[in-house]
Parts: structure tokens; sequence; C-alpha cells
């Protein structure tokens, strides 16, 4: 630890290198933010193009699904509104990306400089200011700068850039051109400032922060009250994991006496390994993450989140804001290596999420949806890594999920901007997310076709595909960890922790195998088979503009080979654990405390069975799927047949809003307006305190008024009585 | 001759009192208001010769007081009799609430 205070002394191998300039790293989507929000601002108050309920006409009342994509009619010989591009939109296409790029190529720098500092066993701390001197709580504006958060750094800024370059197209004729590339860039300033804090408190931040981005991108759209709700159930899903988060740094606050990653490093230790206090503090770090990263029980605002333009999905609701959750457990290493328990919840409820949410995704029929559900998945996943000690394998599957997801996300942006501009030269209000009105789309968007296979492929853990790979060291790392771990020693609720590993290592491979059935099924429905948008509609389907694909080749290389950043032994076609090697000085001597200071050997045999497991589960899934499913027998959605049995009960998504809505939402709702509303409010405020009080001013007041008689006599009486009385009480005293 | 006078004077006091709290008419509730104020004078002037002339003093202004007094007093019970026709104070109630 005194390595950490020679950190900031300046003694640091990064200091005085291009590591001194990280604060701009923050700071220059914060400057896109002013940039676009002033264009925004600007323009705001000329009538026009800039009206919402223009954004989408005659379109907006009919009620046809999320209206994402709805920006993308205009310009396409569009007769019934014409769009007028929004008078800052070259503005804000260049501002907009070219901040994030800006700071992408700044981290790019800081990393060859971390590279050329060699070995770096301690965190670049760079101090700015005090910001919360408050007796013994002293929390510094402070950065720090380590393997992981450079990790952090690269993936958001790196497929931050190319999300910001596809939202050019994607978004080109939208009225609230600006104000989506201000509310984006506020979001990586923010995602920023949450992977750069070097407290708990400025990580927090950056975590509202994150939070408060999601919200307005969510009801980007707002006028239409659907998308508008579905912001509201994200920002207060979230608040219930915020609270536990806060909770968390209240406890190591009260008994750590600071909170800034390095103190809480330093003491974590004091506070006893698998100690009550430390558990506990685990526990509502969780309860936060599984809010922010949309795990059981509070991941139905994910889904919901679909409302939003389909960049921002890729972007916050798949790539970046719900990793954080990742990110925090990995970051808190060293208080979760302490608390197998807790640990073992995180892995348990990890793996129930991703099995959960991977059944849910097989019944959908909206394509982001069934996106949004893989996501719940794969953060399961991250969850089943990180939890049982596997560090680097959550946050390598963090990185490569980044990738395939994000290429999903933007290719079926790219398939939703061809649907919608089909539909709307031919005035259809049909629903443009739906894959029944898709099919063989492969045939009229090739790009978009091979690379969306890339993603899935990738996805499904195909082998040489970056998800094989990631998803390969969570699954096998679980297993080695039943076998040897704390973990497997521990016990919850009695059952031995090795149990409870094995359990989830059977569920990860379920999950993997639903993965691959609901990926293939969304690849089939959407781009093979028999076309069902309709043979009006037929000839206007196009591939997208090259600002759109152009991103996703670059993702599709990424989803491709991803994996060489961290190559397993078996494989040896590369630098072998490139990831690993780069995040020990981080988690490595947790990652060791939680194997008993062995590292997990497999012997061959074994590792190779593992794999072997992994891959065949994955390709039996797409070949079930393949032969399964039919889409010649798919009807387009408003001749579909409604589901049956149990196909129902998941393409209800298990019900769980319903019962949420009736254990939770309703009884809140009706305690409110029952008791709090007519019972306290009316009641108890307005009918006694106020209209009481007045009332007993009243009365007081008659019953005074009452003795003004404007009889003297009886004055006279009251007089001598009151004399007497004096006089009485002096002489008896 | 102290305790004498003193007693009087309680007496009458006490008669002037009794005279207030039963009388309707304004004239006699007047008359006993004075009763009581002469009753007061008296106590001042049996305490004057033992503790000096300051009682004596006292009295004077009294006297001037209420003389004042008993012309502002007859002049309202005038005023009234003109405007209600009686002096029964139970008729008169004006400052009810």
């Amino acid at each position: 630890m005194l390595l950490q205070h020679a950190a900031a002394a300046g003694t640091h191998p990064l200091s005085g290198t291009i590591a001194e300039w990280v604060w701009l790293l923050p700071l220059l989507p914060l400057l896109g933010f002013v940039i676009n929000g002033l264009a925004s601002l600007l323009s705001a108050s000329h009538l026009g193009p800039d009206d919402p309920s223009l954004a989408h006409g005659p379109h907006g009342a009919d009620g046809h699904a999320p209206h994402d994509g709805a920006d993308a009619h205009g310009a396409h010989g569009d007769d019934h509104h014409p769009v007028v591009r929004h008078r800052y939109a070259t503005l804000a296409s260049i501002v907009g990306p070219a901040v994030l790029a800006l700071s992408f190529a700044l981290a790019l720098a800081i990393f060859l400089a971390m590279r050329g500092a060699g070995e770096m066993a301690s965190p670049f701390v760079q101090t700015y200011f005090s910001w919360m001197p408050v007796g013994d709580l002293q929390v510094d504006a402070a950065f720090q700068l380590d393997q992981l958060s450079m990790v952090m750094v690269l993936i958001i800024t790196g497929v931050g850039t190319l999300i910001h370059i596809f939202s050019v197209g994607y978004m080109q004729d939208d009225p609230g051109y600006p104000r989506y590339f201000a509310y984006l860039n506020l979001f990586v300033f923010f995602m920023l400032l949450l992977v750069l804090g070097a407290n708990y408190p400025l990580l927090f931040i950056g975590w509202e922060g994150v939070g408060l981005c999601s919200y307005l991108l969510i009801g980007f759209w707002f006028s239409e009250k659907a998308n508008a709700d579905a912001g509201k159930k994200a920002f207060i899903v979230n608040r219930i994991g915020d609270f536990g988060f806060l909770i968390a740094m209240f406890l190591l606050f009260a008994n750590l006496g600071t909170l800034s990653f390095t103190g809480v490093q330093a003491g974590a230790a004091s506070l006893g390994f698998g100690g009550v206090l430390v558990t506990t503090i685990c526990l509502f770090l969780f309860l936060g993450c599984t809010g922010k990263s949309a795990q059981i029980p509070l991941y139905v605002w994910l889904p919901d989140a679909m409302a939003g333009p389909t960049p921002v999905s890729a972007l916050i609701h798949a790539a970046t804001m719900v990793t954080a959750g990742v990110y925090l457990i990995a970051r808190s290493n060293f208080l979760f290596s302490l608390a197998p328990v807790a640990s073992l919840v995180v892995v348990l409820i990890g793996a129930l999420t991703a099995l959960f949410a991977a059944s849910i995704g097989l019944k959908q029929w909206d394509i982001k949806k069934v996106l949004a559900y893989s996501t719940v998945s794969q953060l399961g996943y991250m969850f089943v890594g990180v939890g049982s000690g596997a560090y680097v394998a959550g946050i390598f599957h963090l990185m490569t999920h980044a990738f395939f997801k994000a290429l999903l996300f933007l290719g079926s942006g790219s398939v939703i901007f061809a649907m919608h501009r089909a539909y709307h030269h031919t005035h259809n209000h049909d629903d443009a997310q739906d894959m029944r009105n898709m099919g063989g789309l492969a045939r009229y968007m090739k790009v978009t076709w091979v690379l969306m296979w890339i993603a899935t492929l990738a996805i499904s853990g195909v082998p040489f595909f970056s998800g094989f790979f990631s998803k390969d060291e969570i699954l096998g790392g679980v297993f080695l960890r039943a076998r040897e771990s704390t973990l497997a020693e521990a016990h919850l609720f009695g059952i031995p922790g090795s149990y409870i590993l094995y359990l989830c290592y059977v569920i990860g491979l379920a999950a993997a195998f639903m993965t691959a059935v609901y990926m293939t099924r969304m690849m089939i429905y959407t781009f093979h088979g028999p076309n069902r948008t309709g043979d009006r509609e037929r000839e206007h389907l196009a591939e997208a503009p090259w600002v759109m694909t152009g991103p996703l080749v670059v993702l599709g290389i990424l989803s491709a080979v991803g994996g060489w950043f961290n190559l397993p032994k078996l494989i040896p076609f590369g630098p072998l654990g490139g990831l690993e090697h780069w995040l020990e000085p981080v988690v490595g001597e947790s990652t060791l405390r939680v194997t008993n200071g062995v590292l997990p050997e497999a012997s061959h045999g074994l590792e190779l069975a593992l794999v072997v497991a992994a891959v065949a589960i994955g390709l039996l899934g797409i070949f079930y799927a393949y032969s399964q499913l039919k889409p010649d027998r798919l009807v387009p959605k408003r001749e579909a047949p409604g589901e049956e049995g149990f196909a129902r009960v998941l393409n209800n998504k298990w019900y769980v809003d319903e019962a949420y809505d009736k254990a939770i939402v309703q009884p809140v709702v009706s305690t409110s307006r029952g008791l709090l509303w007519r019972g306290v409010d009316t009641g108890l405020i307005d009918g006694v305190m106020v209209t009481g009080s007045q009332k007993l001013a009243q009365v007081v007041g008659w019953a005074g008024s009452q003795l003004q008689s404007g009889q003297v006599g009886t004055y006279a009486w009251v007089l001598v009585i009151g004399v007497l009385a004096v006089i009485g009480a002096f002489t008896l005293r | 001759m102290l305790a004498e006078s003193l007693f009087f004077s309680a007496v009458l006091f006490c008669i002037g009192v009794v005279g207030v709290l039963t009388r309707r008419n304004a004239i006699i509730l007047f008359m006993c208001v004075e009763l009581m104020l002469n009753a007061v004078n008296l106590t001042f002037v049996a305490f004057a010769q033992v503790y000096g002339v300051a009682g004596q003093v006292f009295v004077f202004f009294v006297m001037t007081v209420a003389a004042a007094e008993a012309a502002v007093g007859l002049a309202i019970i005038i005023a009234l009799f003109r405007h209600r026709q009686t002096v029964n104070l139970q008729n008169i109630n004006l400052l009810k609430g």
C-alpha cells in the first residue's frame, strides 16, 4: 500500500507521460454535450421541425408499436410531411462523433504509454481538488487510472465512437438531432467518470449520471406515452438498486473511514474474511448492480428500455452502462473475495438471470426485445464470472459482449431502418420491429446479414469467434471453482457452495443452449425464408448507407477476432492470456484468494472436455433451431394467431411484469390513493389540521362571544368574583 | 378609633358592591359606585391619622375625579334616557359580543 502513496507523490511510472491528460478523456464528451446542447437550445425557440409531435406525423396515433426507426422516414421522397433537416444537424454530426474519436485517440495514447511504462503494480491516481472535506469524510475529486479502468475506457470510447457514427445515419432526419447527440455525449462523459473515478462517491456520480442519460434517451421520443413511461420505469427501478449502493457506501465509511478505492483496498483485510459486515456490504453493492445491470429481481426495466432509439440500446443498454455493475464488482474485488457467501449469491443470481432471460428470449417477436433479453442473459454470465472470482473472465466477456451485442443492436437498427423506410414509402402502418413482418431480408441487405451472422455465431459460442473464448472461460472458471475455492467451502442456505457452483455451471450450459436457439431463431426469421413484408413494400427494402454499415463492419471484425485478446492455453495461436496478464495487478491478488492461493489448473483432458461441452451445446442449439423452425409457416403480425400454452407464458415474459404490478405497484398505488391521499392528505391534513384548526378557532371565538352579554351587571359580578378570588388567593397563601 | 373607621368604611364599601351587583337602575348603580368611592376616601382619612397627611391629599384628588366622573356619568345617563326612554340596565346591552 505504500506504493499507492508513492504514486500520489508523483513517482509513479506514468507520471510525466500522456497519462497526465486523463482528465481530458471525460471532458471532451462534456464539451460535445455543451456544444450540441446549445445547438439544441438555440433552435428550440423555433417552432416547426423541432416540435417533437411532428417527428412521427400521422404515424403518431396509430399505436404501431415502439416507434423505433420512426426517424427514418423523411428524406426519401416523403410526401405527406416534408422533413427539414435540423439546421444544426451538420454541426452535431461533426461535433458528436468527433469528441468521441478524440477521446478514443487519447485513450489509445494513454494505453500505449501504460504498456510502455512496463509493470505497473499500483494505480495511477490523479487528485484534482478536495471535493467533500467534511470532518472525517475526505473525498477528493480524483481519477484513478489502472489496467481495469483502461480496458473500460477503451471499450466505452471505442464502441462509443462507432455507435456515434452509426447514429449520424440512423438519426439523420430526426427533429431532435442535436439533442440526441447532446444526451449521447453526456452519457459518455458520465460513463467515463464512472470508470475513472478514484473513489466510490465519484463512481456513484457517474452511476447516477448514466442513469439520468439512460432515462433521457429511453424517453427520447417522449411525445408517445409508452416511451416516456419506459424511461420512468428504468429510472424508478434503478433507484431501488442505488439505495443498496448508498447503504454499502455508508457501511464502508462507518467501518473503514475512507471511500477511495486504494483506501478501502488497504483496509479491507480488517473487515475479516467471510465476516457478516463484509458480506452485508457486498450484498448491498450487488443490490446496486442488480438495478444497473438488470439482474433478477430488478431486470424488468431493460426490455422496456428498448423504447429508445436503437443506437442508444446498443451503446447504453448493451455495451456500456448495463455492464457498470460488472465493473463495480470487478473494481470491488478486494471486498468480494473476502465474502464467499455474497459471491455465491452473485453467481447464483447471475446464473438464474442468464437462464430466465434466455427462456423469455425464445418466444419474443420484437427483434429488439430478443436482443434485450439476450443482453440480460449475457449480463448474468458476466456476474457468474466476476461472482465466482474469475474476474478476468467476467471482464473479458464484458468486452466481447460489447462488440457482438453492439453489432447485433446496430444490425437490428439497420434492419428496422430498412423496414421503416419500406413501410413509409407505402404508407403502411405495420410494426417495423416485428420479426413476423420480416423474413428473407438477406437478399436485400447482404452486409447486415453477414455481419449479424458473425455476431450470432460469436454469442452462441461457436469456436474461434470472440464469444466462444469468453463464455468458455466463464463456464470453465465456475466449474474449476466448484472443485476448489473459498466459495466451494462456503455454505448458502445450508447448501455447500460447490453444489451451487456445479448447479450454476449446468444452468450456464442450459442458458448457452437457449442463447444459440433464440439467436438462430432471430436470424432465421429475420433474414431467411420468404419475405413477409408485403408485395408493395418489398421493392423499397435496401441496405443502409455506408455511414451505418461502416461501424458494423468494424464491430464485425472485433466480434470475430475479439477472442485474441485473451487466448486460452488450449489454443496457442497468439499471445496467451493477454487480458489476464494485463489485469493481473488489479485482480490477481483477489483471484488467488478465492482459489485458496493456487491458480485453478485443469488437466488437459478436463479442459478439453469443458470446451467440447460448451461448444457442443452451442452448436446443438443452432442446429436445433435450424431444424425445428419453419419460417415458411410464419404469417405477418396482423394475421398471426396468439401463442398457446407454454409459449404464451414465455411470450408474456413469465408474467413477471404483471406479478410485480399486482404485488408491488398496485398495493403502492392503492395505499397511496386510499391511505395517503384520502386518509392522510384529505383526511388528516386537510380535514383535521386545516379545517379542524379553523373550526377550533370558530368554536373558541363563539364561546368567548357568549361571555360578552352586554349586561353590565354580569360584568360586575365577574369583576367582583375575580377580585375576591385574587384577594382570597393572596390571603390564603 | 382606626379599627372602627376601617370597619365602617368596609361596611360602606360592601353596601356599594351589593348595590352595584343587585340593582338595575343606572342612577342607583351610579350612586352605589359613589358610595364605594367614599368608602375608600374614608379609609384614606383613617390611615392618614397614623401615617401622615398624604392620605388626606389623596382624598382631595379622589373627590375631584369623582366630581368629574359624576358629571360625565350623569350626562351619559341622560343621553341614554333620551335615546331609550329607560335607565334600566337590563334593557341595555349594546356591548353584547
